[in-house]
């Protein structure tokens, strides 16, 4: 079972929905103790880095962020789940974030508009190793965002877990593929079709196709 | 359920299907983003709005915008927790302006998108631009200019603008380029652009002439006189970036 953190920040419909569109057993999960037994987390987020972290702690979900992490369980963290991996935030100065990957959540520097509210294409940088843009090839990878803050982890692009980078007015950290861990700033449920494919390919990594 | 309807200047309403199928239609034919306007307003219609929305919401999987009736930050909400990820405010951000800043403090600016009617004055009270806001389905002129009301809307936290000429509704003249680019010269979020596309050569002046962010379309897409593939095409053909449709079979299983 794929368990989608709630935690009480915003929408969760969609994402819940589009992972069992993608094939999964995918339910969204309050209860931290039934948070730990699930085979896979997604840690999606919306608003703010501050505010979903405050959130996430407060829900005492975050344990089973941290155990996934440690004991390489399947982990996908969306947007501001992605960002809040990190140690800390300019949105969101002195709240510490979960301090799981290495580098820094900025606002994106740009003489474009903030927030990027569009679809963008992106570079996958490892295409014949990547198993996160495995499921589709031909296809062009646009994908949705909306963000005015990015991760940037330590290395950019020569950072091996660096799996694809958007434009937007520079290079924008888009996807992060790190063994077990798996994070989009992009919105994969708002992603038509290859937003599924992506979640599709999560699914098969993670053994949890519905029965 | 509620149906998909498409009038001419805002009235002769005609029936054009069931929004779910043809949401999902349009999502699978390359659409970036969809909006839905309820243009029943009414609170027997909201309810009605609200399953459409989730039903939607749990089959469609690109970004989705909902708008009429929106009175209040109750509203917004839910409708963002049936799964629409932006509302559109109107008649009720006219009436009190403070409704964009409340629902764009709760949700984001990036949630809210202020939808304008605009006509070309003809009451004579539409200030200095010549373009005037009507309100409540068209019906009421607003006694207020244009060009005033979106730097005003932007100032209270308006993410985007889905500004829709009365003028060309529906008639497949093209867009109102003069009003539309207007509005890009005074504001700097994103613009949406409806009313009066009729032809392939319509959404190019949109994204040129017009410099529209995003191009609306209704009678043509749900008429079956466009499809969206051939407007992608025609697009990136002229030079444009634009996604282009990612067809399931293109998908390897």
């Amino acid at each position: 079972m794929i368990a989608v953190l709630d935690y009480g920040i915003g929408n969760l419909r969609s994402a819940e929905k589009a992972l069992l569109q993608a094939g999964a057993d995918a339910r969204l999960v309050t209860d931290p103790d039934e948070a730990a037994s699930a085979d896979a987390l997604v840690l999606p987020g919306v608003g703010s880095f501050g505010a979903c972290v405050t959130a996430l702690r407060n829900s005492g979900l975050h344990h089973a962020v941290y155990d996934a992490a440690e004991r390489s369980k399947p982990l996908l963290g969306i947007c501001i789940g992605f960002q809040m991996l990190f140690s800390e935030s300019e949105e969101s100065p002195g709240i510490p974030g979960l301090g799981i990957l290495d580098g820094a959540v900025l606002q994106i520097p740009t003489k474009e508009k903030l927030p990027q509210m569009q679809w963008n294409k992106l570079t996958i940088l490892h295409p014949d190793t990547s198993l996160m843009f495995g499921g589709f090839s031909g296809a062009e990878p646009w994908f949705y965002f909306v963000h005015s803050y990015a991760a940037y982890p330590i290395g950019g692009v020569e950072n091996p877990a660096v799996a694809a980078v958007c434009d937007y007015g520079g290079n924008v950290t888009a996807a992060v593929e790190k063994g077990s861990l798996w994070a989009t700033q992009f919105h994969p449920e708002k992603s038509g079709a290859l937003g599924l494919a992506l979640l599709s390919q999560f699914v098969r990594f993670a053994g949890v196709g519905a029965k | 359920m509620g149906r998909v309807v498409k009038g001419t200047q805002f009235v002769d309403l005609q029936d054009a299907g069931d929004p779910v199928r043809l949401s999902k239609f349009y999502e699978l034919h390359g659409a970036d983003e969809l909006v839905f306007l309820d243009i029943t307003a009414s609170s027997d219609g909201r309810e009605t709005l609200v399953d459409v929305v989730k039903a939607t919401a749990d089959e469609v999987f690109i970004p989705l915008t909902v708008g009429g009736g929106i009175r209040s930050v109750a509203d917004a909400e839910v409708m963002l927790r049936s799964g629409a990820d932006k509302v559109a405010v109107n008649s009720a951000a006219i009436a009190d302006p403070r409704l964009i800043a409340q629902i764009a403090k709760r949700f984001g600016n990036q949630c809210v998108v202020v939808a304008a009617d605009v006509k070309r004055g003809a009451t004579g009270q539409s200030g200095s631009s010549g373009f005037e806001i009507y309100t409540h389905g068209g019906r009421r002129p607003a006694g207020i200019d244009a060009l005033e009301w979106v730097k005003r809307a932007e100032s209270l936290g308006a993410g985007e603008l889905l500004i829709t000429s009365m003028d060309r509704d529906g008639t497949k003249d093209g867009y109102d380029v003069e009003l539309l680019s207007r509005i890009h010269d005074v504001t700097s979020v994103p613009v949406i652009a409806s009313g009066g596309v009729g032809t392939l050569e319509h959404f190019l002046e949109g994204a040129l002439a017009a410099r529209a962010d995003a191009l609306l379309a209704a009678s043509v897409f749900h008429f079956g006189q466009i499809a969206i593939e051939e407007v992608k095409d025609y697009l990136a053909s002229n030079g444009l970036c634009v996604r282009p449709p990612a067809y399931i079979d293109r998908v390897r299983g």
